[in-house]
């Protein structure tokens, strides 16, 4: 086996063991990083220096018995989240040369326990996508290939689709994602790997780049449900530079894999049987339904009447959010300045136009709108109504169940340039992990199958606010189905 | 509600977005493709629901008012697209 098909939890054996040097560990991921990100694309930024500088760390502190949980793990981060001294840009070309003089509280998190940063994973732009189209450093291309059209380059799923992309390949052992919408849940499912978003104020969003501050969720990525586990151990906690960012304690996720589910009460929602669910996706749903049931939980039919409002709720407060923290990008600060040009606004007014791309300037607007005069009541003030009720409903839903299981995404990854044709369709992808967002609950995709042409499809499981344990017991029962 | 072209233009005016004239009419057809799709909320029984603005867990904390950063308009400024010593250079607002 090479050491880049190892999961983190058996690489942190074998370091331990001196079996291989984290020195060893980081230099087989950057040259598979070599081989592959050219046709992946999957990195905007490699920092293969200060990776290896981190790696020898990790190295003499194995050797002093002082290493770290994650000492000379080497991980992907998602180029959201602000690296002191490594340039951060968003995916986009408006913060192409920004460089933090800062370092996010979960990067930090992952630093201190020893974790080694191989680079900056792409994303769509502003974390605003479902393909990893919109980013302005490229698309990413899913490793996985349509057994009958081998040709066809897929997407990986976005927005975190260069995380789940270089976990996949084997590029990175595990990755940080954000989730505003299902950009960690629904990438992870494209690509067959795991991914959790965890509650809302789990993990702290300080020094990670806004997209809708309410619904915005950093999480992880890696290729087994005991890796997340072990990853979001290290990333979650309190912090008091984010005003939202929760005082409770974390508990042993990694446990809570071994936990089992004999007992539980899984829901399974209806309102998740969308009208022309392929059939695949439904037997996957049925198997995934089976194995709980096999394992000793029990399974029934649950309601959350307002699911099929998310999507629309979340593409009013999500732009509103957006148009808010975007404006920040004035190209007087930081980031892109466009040349040239006349008087104050028009600086603005150029710098901004140039510098966005077409879905964040769409976003932007629709956010505009929906917060302007005369409309603010209409859009924003109702949505944010509806979202009551979305979170009401799975308020009342986990008084009767302990976790809820459906799929993460109505079809499997889709090629590049399908489904551009309008906004709308592509934002049809999130129907399932978008309430989920709005509610704050925590939720994980777990690979669980394959459709006919041989790519992975994902089930989802959703918890009770705080409840990530039960999420993690779950998902490991589903684990291994495919 | 259907946008026009004037909208559509102060919508942008007010995002400080410039829009050429030519992009307006897609950018139209495109806007009130998605307000069209989000129509569908105003069949929601919505009386007597409050807000909701977020998720958190619980109130927003109470700090010190207290200053608790700053001092090192360097690292503030590096990465300002142009500055003069130790300010952020813009376009003359006052003649």
């Amino acid at each position: 086996m090479s050491l880049t098909d190892l999961t983190i939890a058996a690489a942190a054996d074998g370091l331990r063991r001196g079996d291989f040097t984290a020195r060893a560990l980081t230099e087989a991921h950057l040259a598979v990083i070599a081989a592959e990100n050219p046709r992946l694309n999957a990195f905007i930024t490699v920092t293969e220096a200060a990776a290896l500088a981190r790696a020898d760390a990790a190295d003499r502190a194995l050797a002093a018995g002082t290493a770290r949980p994650l000492a000379g793990i080497p991980l992907a981060i998602k180029d959201l989240f602000c690296t002191e001294g490594v340039r951060t840009t968003a995916g986009s070309r408006i913060l192409g040369n920004f460089i933090p003089p800062y370092e996010s509280t979960v990067t930090r998190r992952l630093l201190d326990d020893g974790a080694v940063f191989l680079g900056k994973a792409n994303l769509d732009e502003f974390a605003m996508g479902s393909s990893n189209m919109t980013s302005a450093f490229g698309p990413v291309a899913n490793p996985h290939r349509r057994r009958q059209d081998p040709d066809a380059v897929l997407v990986p799923g976005g927005s975190s689709g260069g995380s789940a992309a270089a976990v996949a390949a084997g590029l990175a052992m595990g990755a940080t994602g954000t989730d505003t919408g299902g950009s960690i849940r629904q990438p992870a499912a494209f690509c067959g790997i795991v991914g959790i978003k965890p509650s809302y104020g789990r993990c702290s969003r300080w020094g990670v780049v806004a997209f809708a501050s309410s619904l915005d969720h950093p999480g992880p990525v890696a290729r087994t449900v005991e890796d997340c586990a072990i990853l979001l151990g290290s990333m979650a906690g309190h912090d008091p530079r984010d005003s939202t960012s929760a005082d409770v304690p974390v508990p042993d996720y990694r446990a809570a894999c071994r936990r089992g589910v004999k007992g539980l009460r899984i829901g399974v929602p209806r309102e998740y049987r969308a009208e022309g669910m392929a059939g695949e996706i439904e037997a996957l749903w049925a198997r995934g339904v089976a194995r709980l049931r096999e394992a000793g939980a029990e399974v029934v039919d649950v309601s959350l009447p307002h699911t099929k409002y998310g999507l629309a709720t979340y593409y009013i407060i999500a732009p509103a959010e957006a148009s808010s923290n975007l404006a920040r990008y004035d190209g007087v600060r930081f980031g892109f300045r466009a040349a040239g040009r006349g008087d104050l606004r028009e600086l603005y007014e150029h710098s901004r136009a140039e510098g966005f791309g077409a879905e964040v300037r769409r976003r932007i607007l629709i956010g505009t709108y929906v917060l302007s005069a005369g409309y603010y009541d209409a859009y924003y003030l109702r949505a944010q109504k509806v979202r009551a009720l979305i979170k009401r409903d799975f308020d009342e839903v986990f008084r009767g169940v302990d976790a809820l299981l459906t799929p993460t995404a109505p079809s499997a990854a889709f090629a590049q340039g399908e489904k551009m044709d309008d906004p709308v369709t592509m934002y049809l992808n999130d129907v399932f992990t978008v309430p989920a967002d709005l509610a704050g609950v925590p939720a994980m995709s777990v690979p669980a199958g394959r459709d006919a042409d041989g790519l992975p499809l994902g089930l989802q499981v959703i918890g009770r606010s705080f409840d990530e344990a039960t999420v993690f017991a779950v998902g490991a029962a589903l684990e291994g189905m495919g | 509600m259907s946008l026009d072209p004037a909208t559509v233009r102060r919508i942008a005016a007010l995002a400080r977005l410039h829009v050429d004239e030519a992009e307006v009419p897609r950018l139209q057809e495109e806007l009130n493709g998605i307000l069209g799709w989000i129509e569908q909320l105003n069949e929601v029984d919505v009386t007597g629901i409050e807000p909701l603005a977020g998720a958190a867990a619980n109130a927003l904390p109470m700090r010190a008012d207290v200053v608790t950063d700053g001092g090192y308009p360097e690292a503030v400024l590096a990465n300002a697209p142009e500055r003069i010593g130790a300010f952020f250079a813009v376009p003359n607002v006052v003649e």
